[in-house]
């Protein structure tokens, strides 16, 4: 076997493999991480138009596929298939590539982002700043778009968008910045701005940002929170692309794949923002209580997690299979649930068998690297966990409240947010000083 | 559309009399002579006919500095059918129907309106069986127009949820009508001297099922918005207008109400059985969205009270009055108003004393208070003049007729 | 529908055919050409001459320009063309006729002056209506009563669009429902009801006719 895989599984590979320097590893996980978003992409896609359905008293898709679930799937095909659309009096060329760059904003960011202590495609060490830089050049897709649209509403909907997002980053980096302070909290009083070094830092200091210095922690989290709706352009603050306002905001003009694109990067950038919001104040890839719940029975409990979520998961289809109504019109739907519920379950006893084999404490490589195996997965499933969490909110807000205006977000931003936020970074100062 | 463009703005040329996109642009005044597209100033904008909030077709050209509305101007009648030139060669039997065409969501107050005009004209009166069920039904899409207007005023400002419920609970009410007469929206319920069927076996059940159904449901609306912090920023002090810019633009309904003037037609003067209830009319102080917003969510809860009264009180008897089998009514002319959901809703009909209306005049509500529009964006952003469209309640059958 | 047959209707009148159930289902009986109105049918109410103290005050300022009846308890007044801006602005300043309902017309093509303008006016301190009602020959003027009613200025707009009836002094007088290019007032009553600008329709819709 090549040496680079074996480097792998025989454990001298430590770290992310961009610190290793193993290329070959950076490049799975870049796959891996991209094929994954994409389809965290279409099943939020899915999620967001059931959840929302059952808020508002609809069933939200319910015909391709068993309760909608291939409904991602013949979006995604029907947009490939669309004809796509230059106005003839757009800027061809930067019509075309404003929603790449929008997507590859969203998607670089994803370099950073440690789903585990090694789970990453590099340990940057300004990881923090690569996040906060990378992810404001998505402005410039929106912005873009609404110029090369030449067209009056994605015009207005991209200058909304820009003067939105650029107010919103600077509440958003002072929110940031102290909770970079919080991590010079230890023995040696050196703070870092890698990523996996702000949840090392939670790590050492046996506590979450967010409950840190109660309440400033806290208060950071609730204005990054806040920001991040802005930043992604999502209701209540999504003035870029407010329907009833202007049709369609700055992606008016734009149709098939190009759309779907934005709609991806769109996506892509929720699950980014929220996963910073996880790194830095949620403890990132850690369990709930590590530090509190520390003994080797709470370990093996905790990654039982993994497996009963799907078991729940299967468990829920299994349901939907028996509700479904006896006629021969839903028996394939039924099948097919059928077959999504035993594959759930698959993963589940898959999930399980790890979690069970990868407790022993034996030495030999093979049960060490299924122990590596299992606390990967931990790590996984926690940080997915916890962003999953992030996601369902974003739905929520967006099915409870109306649209702000665009003055009143801007005072809110400007005058609500700066400023707490920066009374938040001071106290924070002072506080750490002091209790250093 | 490029209305900034040099020929956008042009002067009216032989060639241009007939071109429908500019049309209506030369009342922006817009002094400045054509300037090229770049480093025009103000910004033109276009919404409508196609615009997911202007409630049909509806064209409001603005005129912007940045988000901030300069000048509106309103462009209808591209739902246009001619509705008055239809009713002067109808009988008036015949034209009955074409009625509920106009505020389709209101129908059965436009008919109500209608056959109360033709009724006066002739100088019948229809029984009080019949009067009760007009109550009844009318105020029921009372309920409908009003829900339907929050639903649709909630996803201008941005909630979507409010939409579904205020359908689901519109539902009930529809279903009442299509089991009255077969028809959900346009009902044709009325006849001229009464109502054609008799209310069908149940029918005060349902209909006292419904209310008891439907006023925690009101609350549940309010739940969602009335003081949702999100929503008093967007309607508070939004599409201000006095109670006397109110009456000299002729805005009646519950944007009147708003603004602090208590009138309300079923009061003033009481048609139909209204003089027999007991029910308030209420009144805003502000004359803002919001205060608009509140005295609809009122209103439904007091046109509720009506319907318990009259479903309670309906008495016994016929359903018609002696009308002849031929509508033809005496040489003269009437006028006869209905307070509608959107406000006063008027018939002018000049009879020749043949069976067709020499001559049919709808005075609709809507158009009337669609006027107002521009006094009450001027100055406003862009997101506003989505409220304040909403806010007026406008139905487009109605404005273009 | 079967309870419609149950419902206690009174006997039908002496003159009539049948019950007056049958109206709406033979609705082609009544566009059948008009049958002789029986001789016993009364011919309706007719105007009266209506006495108020605002009819005296204004009879003994403008005399016999101005007619005061009322109809079925509706009251209108007839005046002079050239007295109209002087009545509407004393109505409204003086009456307290403050809100402007509608503004209407009516075309009498056999007439010598062919249109009736009406003015609908409400009072909300005396809750009281008014109508007034004046006569113009077809391509007369009228003086625009914006100054006075705010509303009048789409009500006037709509009265030209459908009659072609010219007010002076409207800020903006131009079609209101009818594209501006469009030949023709179609509420007059020699515009038939099939009649279109097949001009226009050609021009702006690419097709031959619009029916």
């Amino acid at each position: 076997m090549p040496n680079f895989i074996m480097s792998y599984l025989d454990g001298s590979v430590r770290g992310t493999p961009g610190e290793a320097g193993s290329q070959f590893w950076a490049l799975i996980y870049v796959f891996i991480i991209f094929t994954g978003v994409s389809v965290a992409v279409m099943a939020m896609n899915w999620l967001e138009r059931k959840a929302l359905a059952h808020f508002q008293i609809r069933l939200g898709p319910m015909r391709v596929g068993p309760h909608g679930l291939l409904q991602p799937i013949a979006d995604a095909i029907k947009l490939m298939l669309k004809e796509d659309i230059i106005p003839a009096e757009a800027d061809q060329f930067v019509f075309w590539i404003a929603p790449m760059i929008g997507l590859l904003a969203a998607f670089a960011v994803y370099t950073v982002i440690p789903f585990g202590p090694s789970q990453a495609v590099s340990d940057m060490n300004i990881g923090i700043l690569f996040m906060l830089g990378v992810s404001s050049l998505g402005v410039l897709g929106i912005v873009v778009a609404g110029w090369a649209s030449n067209s009056h509403y994605p015009l207005i909907g991209a200058l909304r968008s820009s003067a939105q997002m650029v107010s919103y980053e600077v509440a958003m980096g002072l929110a940031v910045v102290s909770a970079i302070l919080m991590t010079s909290m230890n023995a040696s009083g050196t703070g870092t701005l890698s990523m996996i070094g702000i949840v090392r830092a939670q790590q050492e200091q046996g506590v979450w940002f967010i409950f840190k210095f109660f309440p400033l922690g806290l208060i950071a989290f609730v204005i990054f929170a806040i920001a991040m709706i802005a930043e992604t352009n999502r209701a209540p603050f999504d003035m870029a692309e407010a329907e009833s306002e202007l049709t369609a905001g700055y992606h008016t003009e734009y149709s098939g794949l190009r759309w779907s694109l934005f709609m991806l990067a769109e996506y892509a950038t929720m699950i980014a923002v929220s996963s910073i919001a996880v790194t830095l104040w949620l403890g990132g890839w850690m369990r709930p209580f590590p530090n509190l719940l520390r003994a080797p029975a709470w370990d093996f409990i905790f990654s039982l997690f993994p497996g009963l979520t799907f078991v729940g998961l299967a468990a829920i289809a299994l349901v939907g299979v028996v509700r479904m109504p006896v006629h021969s019109f839903f028996r394939i739907q039924r099948i097919g649930l059928a077959v999504f519920a035993a594959l759930l379950g698959l993963i589940a006893l898959l999930l399980l068998t790890i979690a069970v084999a990868g407790r022993s404490v034996d030495t030999t490589v093979a049960a060490s690297s299924v122990a590596r195996f299992r606390e990967g997965i931990d790590h996984v499933y926690w940080f997915v966990l916890k962003v999953a969490v992030f996601m369902y909110l974003f739905i929520w807000y967006r099915a409870t409240w109306p649209r702000y205006r665009f003055d009143q977000l801007m005072r809110v931003g400007w005058k609500v947010l700066l400023p707490i936020s920066l009374g938040v970074l001071v106290v924070t100062a002072i506080v750490g000083v002091i209790v250093s | 559309m490029n209305a900034g463009t040099p020929d956008g703005s042009n002067a009216h040329t032989n060639d241009r009399t007939h071109d429908v996109a500019n049309r209506g642009l030369s009342n922006l005044d817009l002094d400045a002579p054509a300037t090229p597209y770049l480093d025009s100033n103000e910004l033109i904008i276009n919404m409508g006919p196609q615009h997911p909030a202007t409630h049909g077709v509806l064209r409001v050209i603005l005129k912007l500095d940045g988000e901030k509305v300069l000048g509106t101007e309103c462009v209808i009648g591209y739902l246009h059918r001619g509705v008055e030139k239809i009713g002067e060669n109808r009988t008036y039997t015949m034209f009955n129907p074409y009625v509920d065409r106009m505020d389709y969501v209101a129908a059965v107050s436009n008919g109500l309106g209608y056959c109360e005009a033709v009724e006066k004209l002739m100088n019948v009166e229809a029984p009080a069986r019949a009067k009760y069920i007009r109550v009844i039904l009318t105020e029921l899409n009372r309920v409908a127009s009003h829900q339907l207007w929050l639903g649709t005023h909630a996803l201008d400002i941005g909630a979507m949820t409010p939409l579904f419920y205020t359908f689901r609970d519109r539902e009930e009410i529809l279903k009442i009508f299509e089991k009255y007469c077969g028809a959900r929206l346009t009902t044709h319920a009325f006849r001229i001297g009464g109502c054609q069927y008799e209310t069908y076996a149940g029918f005060e059940k349902e209909v006292k099922n419904f209310l008891t159904y439907v006023a925690p449901k009101i609350d549940e609306y309010e739940e969602l918005l009335t003081t949702n912090r999100i929503w008093l920023e967007r309607t508070k002090n939004v599409g201000v207008i006095s109670s006397a810019d109110c009456v000299a633009l002729g805005v009646t309904g519950p944007v009147l109400r708003a603004s602090g003037v208590k009138w309300d037609l079923r009061k003033a003067q009481p048609y139909a059985a209204y003089s027999e209830f007991d029910f308030d009319i209420p009144v805003g102080t502000n004359g803002d969205t919001y205060d608009r917003y509140l005295v609809r969510v009122a209103e439904m809860r007091q046109s509720l009270r009506i319907i318990e009264q009259a479903v309670n009180g309906i008495p016994e008897g016929p359903i018609m009055a002696r009308v002849p089998k031929v509508i033809k009514p005496p040489v003269g002319e009437i006028y006869h108003s209905i307070e509608a959901p959107k406000g006063e809703l008027g018939y002018f009909i000049v009879s020749d004393g043949t069976t067709q209306p020499y001559r049919l005049r709808v005075r609709p509500p809507s158009f009337v208070n669609l006027q107002a529009l521009n006094r009450m964006v001027r100055g406003l952003l862009v997101a506003d003049v989505i409220a304040v469209i909403g806010t007026i309640d406008i139905v487009l059958g109605e404005v273009d007729r | 529908m079967a309870e419609e047959i149950k419902s206690p209707f009174p006997p039908p009148p002496p003159e009539g055919e049948k019950s007056p159930v049958a109206e709406d289902r033979a609705p082609i009986a009544s566009t059948a050409p008009a049958k002789p109105a029986p001789p016993a049918r009364p011919e309706g109410p007719v105007p009266v001459p209506w006495t108020s103290p605002l009819v005296e005050k204004y009879r003994s300022q403008y005399g016999s320009g101005l007619v005061a009846l009322t109809y079925l308890g509706q009251n209108y007044l007839t005046v002079d063309r050239s007295l109209v801006p002087d009545i509407l602005r004393l109505l409204r300043d003086e009456e307290q006729f403050d809100y402007c309902v509608d503004i209407t017309a009516v075309h009498y093509p056999k007439r010598e002056k062919q249109f009736d303008v009406l003015w609908n006016l409400y009072s909300y301190p005396r809750n009281e209506r008014l109508r007034v009602k004046t006569q113009i020959a077809d391509g007369a003027s009228i003086p625009s009563s914006v100054p006075i009613w705010p509303t009048a200025n789409w009500l006037e707009r709509e009265v030209y669009d459908m009659f072609g009836i010219q007010f002076d002094g409207h800020p903006d007088l131009k079609r209101i429902l009818l594209p501006d290019g469009w030949k023709g007032h179609p509420l007059r009553k020699d515009y038939g009801i099939l009649q279109q600008d097949q001009e226009w329709v050609q021009i702006n819709l690419g097709i031959e006719s619009g029916q």
